[in-house]
């Protein structure tokens, strides 16, 4: 159901759309446009874990790095000198130890069959932790030492597989987190699960970025390969330097395209159909759902991997994009807060407002810098022509300007549009 | 010994001076939500906004030649930076939170307006300064205090800084003032009593707008003592603040929301978890290692230094999944 | 002129009013009593008068002033106080602490105050530093109107203050509302216990759908065979 409104607002953000591709050419417009679908899927997924479900997922960012490194590890070429050495027998024996480790606290945390209850069963599962963490700590730290030698290969490298494999998997890995995450983390109410999750993703974060054996750490990975044909394909095939910049950018954003059109349409459908009304019913009282016997916390879980999926595939199409991945440029302001204001201004519970949320927030958000930029610049002239001397630094600082810009939004959309530019439809039963 | 000296300088005095930095900061976090009932995020920033206040107001002193012996100019703004980031506190309350609580925002909309603030403040002040970092100390030297034990055999010290040794004492002050406030004084108990029940503290006559701006002013000001106090001991950049939130919160909530005295214990746990998980315990082993059945390791931390601050947000979804209303049973939303 | 009175009172939570044009008036010297079926509105005309929900038509005059959509702490110092049915002790704090919260607004030196509440109420002397939460139902009963009384207030508002309590605490709890009346502080008070209520009431409402019934004295209202018939269960 698309009212006057929001096709007004769409009609507004394609204007915008032009007019910047106008100031700043087609190459950025295209590479902007790749960026913002590729965002307006994650939007889609964190506005079914709160538009749908009711939680506060404050941990994007560990997604989004999750969906990276999976697209990293199958499509970055093979390294060879890893898999020659004995790095793979090490990591294969870290492996056992981890499950080792992981059967050594389930048993712990089940030992009340064989009778052991209370205190001495929590004793018990520290216990069960600390050894499981003694063991797997024993054969990973002389793995990774090996691994990141030059003996090991520095890295583990990746699989060499094609990049759309490499985001399916993706969407896999966030899943398997998802549940593991939800599982243990979904009983908790509002604002402690934010701030549970932000703690996750917080943890995912020094993960990534310590274990150089897995991901080379702050040393990055680059060049990622494309899924379509990139720039230098296009040149090698004839096409100018410009327009193989555009064209190559255009294909990707196809791609990137037909996946949200896909996702859309499916979440729609879902949304429309009696498990959206379902999910809808829970969110709006948990309470009265659950006594009714909907089964609360098996919906709140599916909610909560469905979401998490599309972030990761979104997440892994922004790496693949970039084509380098660096674990330490992920901050909870671009990939977590973002992402919630996209949804909040763009309208949660409402497909058509996320997306439109994660398109215009994008374009402002990458775009503040450049005005902030030309802004410094005139009163920085202005300033100099009266006296008082040149703005320094103006460069950084006005990279830093998108933030206090997100901020205003956030702030101005709170007070004056609180359910968002296209709020929720809600339909009223006849 | 010289082991022993080695393990107190760098896990109870690291931990101490940590654990006071975490519990000032938590406390303010707490009482806003126990007064307030929603997690306030931008404190993190109010912390960096007052440290930055700090140190213009230190620069200034110096300019003007202002100087107290004994006492780095940093402690001695100290006071006014406390008074202009509660007024700041106050405006920002005015500002951003109060029009949506006359509204009937639900806590997580406050949460997220929060997030809102912080990235304003974040931007305010990276435009201002810039990103890099300063220094406190980049004209007056930081004084280090060194105390020599008197046992045979120890050629190590005590090692302190001074402007270490003022922090704590500074904490001290603090908790102090804060505990006779909560129990002698009218409005520390009305305080207590609106987040006790904020209903009937409202029926019983207390006027609740004058405990709301109260508990803001005493925020704020814990917030630039505590974020001028970290940036004396390491350095002032814009995200200094913003590592921290998180552990903030982490000892907020494991010492039970809307408990000071929680918020002071936990704090001080985080602190020295912190400390103890990133020291090298095969350091106290090697004195003993002919006693011992098993071979000394070169390292033996229980986690490796990169994840210093990993620790307190293991802790934090610890306490969250395991007792999540805190070790001294605090508030729920 | 009446310590209270409301006149045609209309008002609700923002929905379809609950209050249908309410009229009390009492004297400082009265007990008033205010019983009715479920959703009667009974408690609903003592949060109008204290300021908590929205008044839409009438008035409601106290000490010859309009107080309607009164923010509550401003009634405080007026004279007015109320115990709200639930939650109404601060539990963290010592029952002394919780009587000094009821003085919150008084300027002036409030220990014969508190000496007159531990007098009407030893109990509470015994127990003064023990915290509220951990005193019986109807211990902390009579905190909270102790607390309410810590203001010196003109009229006491207690929203059915024996619900909960056993049979022998209900009567004990009556009692001491006599007594607090007696020292000159006037009552209005909301019950479900109607019968054992009224017998002490000088003035007794009947309410039901939002609008007045029956007005009388106590005793007149229980000996009424229509009254009886229908809210007291014959």
């Amino acid at each position: 159901m698309i009212a006057r409104r929001s096709l007004t607002l769409f009609a507004g953000l394609f204007v915008l759309f032009v007019l910047v591709g106008w100031a700043l050419g087609a190459a950025n417009i295209t590479l902007l446009l790749v960026q913002s679908f590729a965002y307006a899927l994650i939007a889609l997924g964190l506005n079914i874990q709160w538009g749908y479900g009711g939680l506060f997922n404050f941990g994007i960012m560990g997604m989004l790095m999750l969906g990276g490194a999976a697209t990293t590890f199958i499509s970055y070429p093979v390294n060879a000198q890893f898999w020659g050495s004995e790095g793979p027998l090490m990591l294969g024996k870290a492996l056992l130890a981890f499950l080792a480790g992981f059967a050594l606290v389930w048993g712990a945390r089940h030992s009340d069959r064989l009778g052991i209850r209370g205190r001495w069963k929590t004793a018990l599962t520290i216990l069960a932790w600390i050894v499981a963490y003694i063991i797997y700590r024993s054969q990973i730290d002389p793995a990774a030492a090996y691994i990141e030698s030059a003996a090991g290969g520095g890295w583990i490298g990746g699989l060499g597989l094609h990049p759309v494999l490499g985001w399916v998997f993706g969407g896999v890995l966030a899943a398997g987190v998802a549940y593991v995450v939800g599982k243990i983390c979904l009983g908790l109410r509002t604002d402690y699960l934010a701030i549970a999750t932000i703690g996750i993703s917080e943890i995912i974060r020094a993960l990534l970025k310590n274990m150089d054996w897995l991901t080379r750490g702050t040393l990055t990975v680059s060049p990622l390969p494309w899924p379509v044909p990139g720039p230098q394909e296009l040149q090698a095939g004839g096409s100018s330097i410009a327009d193989s910049f555009v064209y190559a950018r255009l294909g990707f954003l196809a791609l990137v395209v037909v996946v949200l059109v896909a996702v859309f349409w499916l979440i729609q459908r879902a949304y429309g159909g009696p498990w959206g009304r379902m999910m809808r019913a829970i969110r709006d009282n948990y309470i009265a759902a659950g006594s009714m016997g909907k089964n609360v916390t098996r919906r709140q879980l599916e909610v909560f991997i469905l979401g998490s999926v599309l972030m990761g595939i979104g997440g892994a199409m922004l790496v693949s994009f970039q084509q380098i991945y660096d674990p330490s440029a992920y901050q909870p302001i671009n990939h977590t807060f973002l992402i919630w204001v996209m949804v909040i201004v763009g309208g949660a519970g409402n497909n058509w407002g996320a997306v439109f949320g994660a398109l215009l927030i994008y374009i402002t958000w990458m775009i503040s810098d450049p005005v902030a930029q030309w802004l410094f610049n005139h009163i920085s002239n202005w300033s100099t022509d009266i006296g008082w001397g040149p703005i320094p630094e103006i460069q950084s600082r006005a990279s830093q300007m998108r933030v206090f810009v997100l901020g205003v939004v956030i702030t101005i959309a709170l007070r004056y549009a609180p359910r968002g530019l296209i709020p929720e439809v809600v339909k009223r039963e006849a | 010994m010289n082991e022993l000296i080695f393990f107190f300088n760098n896990v109870i005095v690291a931990g101490v001076v940590l654990g006071s930095i975490y519990a000032v900061g938590a406390i303010g976090v707490t009482l806003i939500f126990g007064i307030l009932r929603f997690a306030h995020f931008a404190h993190g920033d109010m912390m960096t906004m007052g440290a930055f206040i700090a140190f213009l107001l230190m620069l200034a002193f110096q300019a003007m030649g202002i100087s107290v012996p004994f006492l780095p100019t940093g402690f001695l703004v100290l006071p006014i930076a406390m008074v202009i980031t509660a007024i700041i506190a106050l405006g920002l309350d005015k500002g951003f939170y109060a029009p949506l609580r006359r509204r009937g925002a639900r806590p997580v909309t406050l949460l997220i307006a929060s997030i809102g603030v912080t990235l304003i403040i974040q931007g305010l002040i990276r435009l201002f300064f810039g990103s890099g970092t300063w220094n406190f100390f980049e004209t007056e030297p930081k004084q280090l205090i060194r105390i020599p034990v008197p046992l045979e055999g120890v050629t190590r010290t005590i090692n302190f800084t001074q402007p270490q040794l003022l922090m704590v004492i500074c904490t001290v002050v603090a908790v102090l003032a804060l505990h006779f406030f909560l129990t002698r004084s009218r409005l520390g108990k009305a305080m207590r009593a609106m987040a006790d029940n904020a209903d009937l503290a409202q029926v019983s006559g207390i006027n609740t707008k004058l405990v709301v701006r109260v508990t803001w002013i005493i925020a704020g000001s814990l917030a630039a003592m505590a974020g001028t106090m970290l940036a004396l001991d390491v350095q002032l950049k814009p995200d200094l603040a913003f590592n921290i939130v998180l552990p903030i919160f982490a000892a907020a909530i494991v010492g039970g929301l809307g408990q000071s005295y929680g918020a002071i214990a936990g704090g001080f746990l985080i602190g020295f978890a912190e400390t103890a998980a990133i020291f090298n315990w095969s350091v106290l082993l090697r004195p003993i290692s002919g006693a011992l059945p098993f071979e000394v390791p070169a390292t033996l931390a229980v986690v490796p230094t990169e994840y210093k601050l990993t620790v307190a947000f293991v802790i934090l979804v610890v306490v969250l999944l395991w007792r999540p209303t805190g070790i001294f049973k605090g508030a729920q939303t | 002129m009446p310590l209270i009175e409301l006149k045609n009172v209309v008002g609700g939570y923002g929905g379809a009013p609950i209050l249908n044009g309410v009229n009390i008036a009492i004297e400082q010297s009265d007990i008033g009593v205010i019983v009715g079926p479920n959703g009667a509105g009974k408690s609903t005309t003592l949060k109008a008068i204290f300021g908590l929900l929205k008044v839409t038509e009438g008035s409601i005059v106290f000490g010859g002033e309009e107080i309607q959509n009164s923010l509550p702490d401003k009634l405080v110092p007026k004279g007015l106080s109320f115990v709200p049915q639930e939650k109404n002790v601060f539990t963290s704090m010592s029952v002394e602490e919780n009587l000094e919260m009821g003085a919150f607004t008084r300027t002036d030196d409030f220990r014969p105050t508190m000496e007159w509440v531990y007098e009407m109420f030893p109990v509470l002397r015994e127990k003064r530093r023990q915290p509220a939460g951990e005193l019986s139902g109807g211990q902390r009963q009579m905190v909270a109107m102790g607390r309410a009384l810590m203001s010196q207030p003109k009229l006491l508002l207690l929203d059915e203050p024996s619900a909960g309590l056993s049979p022998r605490y209900v009567l004990e709890i009556f009692e001491q509302i006599v007594k607090v009346n007696k020292a000159g502080v006037g009552i209005l008070m909301v019950e479900q216990n109607a019968r054992q209520a009224l017998a002490f009431a000088s003035r007794g409402f009947v309410l039901a759908t939002g609008k007045n019934r029956f007005t009388g004295t106590g005793p007149e209202l229980i000996a009424d065979p229509e009254v009886a018939k229908s809210f007291l269960g014959g």
